[in-house]
């Protein structure tokens, strides 16, 4: 009966993330409508545009091959199960020991490495200019992730999510050095991950500057469909872990009581929506930057990152 | 028992390598299909030595006339003779359809089996005799196989400086020996472990190992030879050289230095640990670089060899500080990389063969497009290249995950060059696992997506079933050892329990499988429930997409943004793709020079760009080296004018000065 209930909740989990992504997207495409002064479109806006994706025909070019075809699947899923790990509403779900935090930044590496591939099927230079340029900047973005996962597990002593988000939440840790430093390193990499301003922009086609957009240029009807919805699950996923690591309050650590999984999933509901409103703002502040100012960007989140871990080495206390 | 069986094996292969020579029955088949089945009874032996964990020994009466040979296999011997059997089965397996293109066949046959041999005879030496001698043999047997295809003057260049490399390694071992056994002259392993050596010796005797070992494995400076020699030899050969012959080097340096040179310092872990995380950077930064195919993976092996000098390096450390369970924690994440390194590069070397074999092109600038030609190569080869990025669910993450939890635990090392040296490690290791995915998007892309930029690409067609089913066996391994990754850690246990005296948990017994490096509650992971979470979304995906989509699908032309272009010469190449990563990293790591000539407005010749990347190791290193090697030897040259009087003055003073000299040593 507990392992029943235990697969409930991992289940619900499962369902949630990929429920609320297409909203989150909404909510923040909506905010920054706003800020710009235009009404900007509804909020469920994103659940249509999937819908209609789902039910236009694919068009193939003659040459893909089957990697093509399979890779909107396998990038959706492999997202769908990093997503699903991290602790949303309640910690210590049936298989949140199976993959840790470093485990969960390569799983990202996988969906990444599986589009990348997709954008250089064809043979287009779109394609693989974006490709090319992806690699660049998960392979500035990745290092700083994993310095901040050592900095949080240091601190912790665990690297398992769930055990660190169980410990965060108790008042013991109190405020960090290292933690504010990996928190600040996990937003620059959290935008250079979901390729929004100032790497990339979500909205353009234009083509010096597309990243994302250019390696799935040639992408149509379902397929596209799914790498949206992929797109849309990342950001969920990062704020997520933004979430679940660093404000990790309300969440049901202890009992499965209903009390407490109903306050937890207000609290995450909340959080989520709190920080989809931020990024906008963050975004519509700043400018695009050129692709070679790239490493300047990640840069200062690996230096964040670097720094914290290094602190932590030299003493526990900071 | 056990090393008669090995000893028997090793006279197998010698056997072979005879008959070889003898033309007409016993060609190509005869000698790669006996070469397996010897190496097959080598991996059994060895598979079975790991498990029952005795140890076997026998001296013979052969070699120098004191001393006898000394043969003994072990934990330790007895895993790198998994190692190596397997990767000899394996590439015999391949040969026997990839052999078949060689064109001149006796300049490979007699040598492979030998190879082989010898490598199986280091691991089982047990006196420094035996273990110089088949070093020796296998360094010159390879040297052999590597000058295979002499007509082509970059692979005579690159057999010398092997054979340079190689000599130079020998030396710095021989040396290291000569320490080991003190003034009496114990070269026997037994008598040296009898009789550790003072402080100040095993630390030469450290540095000697790391440069007479690393010089055959590959640590940065001494990588030089490697991507040179790897890719001239034939690609069966190629494999077995960066996939076993480099284990060879990672076991010489294990067997001096945590077997015969005894208590380890802190300093022996910072060093080898710095150079692990140097070696394993620079390594993946120069393969991104390359656009041969088998250059590139040659370059991907000092990656490799790093992260696992990086394990080996975290394990001195640890156990300098009698921290025994994260020491084995540290060896066994470096010898679980060992096997997953063997296992994937041979993979895909076997691949590039085939690619090679196929289209007669190593060049990626001129391959593309296989995908469709060559299908079941380009799965195998994908399955290697996510291995070999440390993408989970497959090995090559499980044992770099292990070492980065083997980081984690560092913080507790008292000495502050540890404290300091082990973050920036980590970071190194960090940047070099994501460099390693996308140095392998570029080369399974350009390689085997896209459209064919040539015609050779454009009508390869699919490998021979020998060399399909070797690559399929590793392919399987690569998954096998990544889903279910306690086996192999647990296999691990006694080659950790001597030689760190420890062992990690016992993994088999956790609950689902689980791998836990310490304790539950500290980290733990799960490939196979991952492979199955991501196999049931990604069927779920699927059910509901064909559930509720449309499964209209049209085949069109390329859209491109508007504007196709047919020339296949347009797709990005391997160079572009790297473009944006020598540009962040090549002023600081190469010295990276681009030329552009463009034409001016209304002229009518073509315009040029050309880059040029030149491995800082020559030019820092080895290039003042040989600039002063030369200009000695000028200097030096005069002394052969000398008159009769001259010369003798001059052997009379060295004489007094070498006795001098043994008088103050006394």
């Amino acid at each position: 009966m507990a392992l029943i209930l235990d697969l409930i909740l991992q289940g619900v989990q499962m369902v949630l993330v990929v429920a609320i992504a297409p909203l989150v997207l909404g909510i923040t495409r909506k905010v920054k409508a706003r800020l710009l002064a235009r009404i900007g479109p509804p909020v469920i806006q994103p659940y249509r545009d999937i819908w209609k994706l789902m039910h236009k025909e694919a068009v193939l070019a003659h040459n893909a091959s089957w990697l093509y075809r399979t890779a909107p699947y396998c990038i959706f899923a492999v997202t769908w199960v990093a997503a699903a790990l991290i602790p949303t509403y309640a910690t210590n779900l049936l298989f949140s020991w199976s993959a840790d935090l470093i485990a969960l930044v390569a799983l990202l590496g996988t969906a990444r490495f599986a589009l990348a591939l997709a954008g250089m099927d064809v043979g287009t230079s779109f394609g693989g200019i974006g490709s090319s340029r992806e690699m660049m900047i998960a392979s500035l973005a990745e290092p700083a992730m994993l310095l901040i996962v050592f900095t949080v597990a240091l601190v912790a002593g665990t690297t398992q999510l769930s055990a660190v988000a169980t410990l965060f939440s108790t008042a013991s840790i109190g405020l960090r050095v290292s933690l504010g430093l990996a928190l600040f390193a996990l937003v620059f990499v959290g935008i250079a991950e979901n390729a929004r301003i100032p790497i990339d922009n979500p909205a353009t086609h234009l083509e010096l500057t597309m990243v994302h957009e250019a390696m799935v240029l040639e992408y149509s009807g379902r397929h596209l469909a799914m790498i949206e919805a992929a797109a849309a699950l990342k950001l969920v996923l990062y704020f997520s872990l933004i979430a679940c690591l660093f404000f990790p309050f309300g969440m049901a650590t202890g009992d499965k009581g209903g009390g407490a999984l109903a306050l937890g999933l207000a609290a995450y509901l909340a959080k989520i929506g709190v920080l989809a409103a931020l990024l906008p703002i963050a975004e519509t502040s700043v400018a695009k930057m050129r692709v070679f100012r790239y490493p300047i960007f990640l840069g200062g989140a690996f230096a964040a990152a670097a720094l914290a871990v290094f602190l932590l080495f030299v003493s526990r206390g900071f | 028992m056990a090393v008669i069986v090995g000893l028997s094996c090793v006279a197998a292969f010698l056997a072979v390598s005879l008959l070889a020579l003898v033309r007409g029955p016993f060609g190509t088949s005869f000698v790669y299909a006996a070469a397996g089945v010897i190496a097959l009874a080598g991996l059994v032996l060895g598979a079975t030595q790991l498990a029952g964990g005795a140890t076997s020994a026998v001296t013979l009466p052969i070699g120098l006339a004191t001393l006898g040979g000394h043969f003994r296999i072990d934990a330790l011997a007895a895993f790198f003779l998994v190692v190596i059997n397997l990767g000899g089965a394996t590439t015999s397996l391949y040969a026997l359809g990839y052999g078949r293109h060689e064109e001149a066949p006796m300049r490979v046959l007699p040598f492979y089996p030998a190879f082989l041999a010898a490598m199986n005879l280091v691991v089982m030496a047990d006196d420094a005799f035996v273990f110089l001698l088949s070093w020796e043999l296998m360094s010159l047997v390879s040297w052999a196989i590597v000058l295979a295809h002499h007509r082509e003057p970059a692979n005579l260049r690159a057999a010398y400086i092997y054979l340079v490399m190689a000599s130079f390694g020998t030396f710095a071992l021989l040396l290291c020996f000569g320490l080991l056994a003190g003034a009496e002259g114990g070269y026997a392993f037994d008598a040296i472990r009898a009789a550790p050596p003072a402080a100040l010796a095993a630390g030469f005797a450290v540095i000697l190992a790391l440069v007479g070992a690393g010089s055959k494995a590959g640590l940065v400076p001494l990588h030089v030879w490697l991507p040179l020699a790897h890719p001239a030899a034939p690609s069966h050969v190629s494999a077995l050289l960066s996939g076993v012959m480099t284990k060879v080097g990672v076991y010489g340096f294990v067997r001096i230095v945590f077997d015969l040179v005894g208590g380890a310092t802190p300093w022996n872990g910072l060093v080898v640990l710095t150079l692990g995380g140097i070696t394993a950077t620079l390594g993946v930064l120069y393969a991104l670089m390359q656009h041969d195919l088998k250059r590139l993976l040659a370059y991907h092996t000092v990656e490799n060899i790093g992260i696992i000098f990086i394990g080996l390096g975290l394990a001195l450390a640890f156990r300098s500080n009698a921290m025994d369970v994260a020491a084995a924690l540290a060896l066994t994440a470096a010898l679980f990389h060992v096997f997953n390194h063997s296992v994937f590069k041979s993979l895909l070397f076997f691949g590039a063969g085939a690619v090679l074999g196929s289209t007669g092109e190593r060049d990626m600038e001129r391959l593309g497009g296989l995908i469709h030609r060559m299908p079941k190569t380009a799965i195998v080869f994908l399955i290697g290249c996510a291995a070999i990025s440390a993408l989970p669910p497959l090995n090559g993450f499980v044992s770099e995950w292990l070492t980065f939890q083997a980081i984690l635990v560092s913080p507790q090392l008292p000495q502050w060059g540890l404290k300091l040296m082990v973050p920036a490690v980590g970071a190194l290791l960090a940047l070099s696992a994501a460099l390693a995915a996308a140095c392998f998007v570029k080369a399974f892309g350009v390689t085997f997506l896209g459209r064919p930029r040539t015609p050779a690409a454009a009508q390869a067609r699919e490998t021979d079933r020998f060399s399909l089913a070797a690559m399929f066996i590793l392919a399987g391994l690569c998954v096998l050892a990544g889903v279910l990754p306690g086996f192999v850690i647990d296999a691990l246990a006694p080659v950790a329990k001597s030689l760190a005296a420890d062992v990690m948990p016992r993994q088999v017994v956790q609950p689902w499988l689980s791998i836990v490096p310490i304790a539950e509650s500290r980290s733990s992971y799960n490939g196979l429930i991952i492979l199955a979470f991501m196999i049931c979304s990604g069927t779920l995906t699927a059910l509901a997409i064909h559930r509720f989509a449309t499964r209209a699908t049209r085949r069109s032309a390329i859209w491109d943004c508007g504007f196709p272009l047919d020339a296949p010469q347009t797709q990005y190449t391997s160079s572009s793709f790297a473009m944006p990563i020598r540009r962040v990293f090549g002023k600081v790591v190469f010295g990276v020079y681009e030329h552009v000539d463009m034409p001016r407005p209304g002229e009518t010749r073509a315009g040029h760009f050309g880059v040029r990347v030149i491995d800082p190791a020559w030019r820092y290193a080895y290039g003042p080296l040989a600039r002063g090697v030369a200009a000695a030897s000028l200097r030096l040259n005069h002394l052969q004018f000398l008159t009769i009087r001259q010369f003798l003055t001059l052997v009379f003073c060295a004489l007094i000065l070498l006795l001098i000299v043994v008088a103050a040593w006394r």
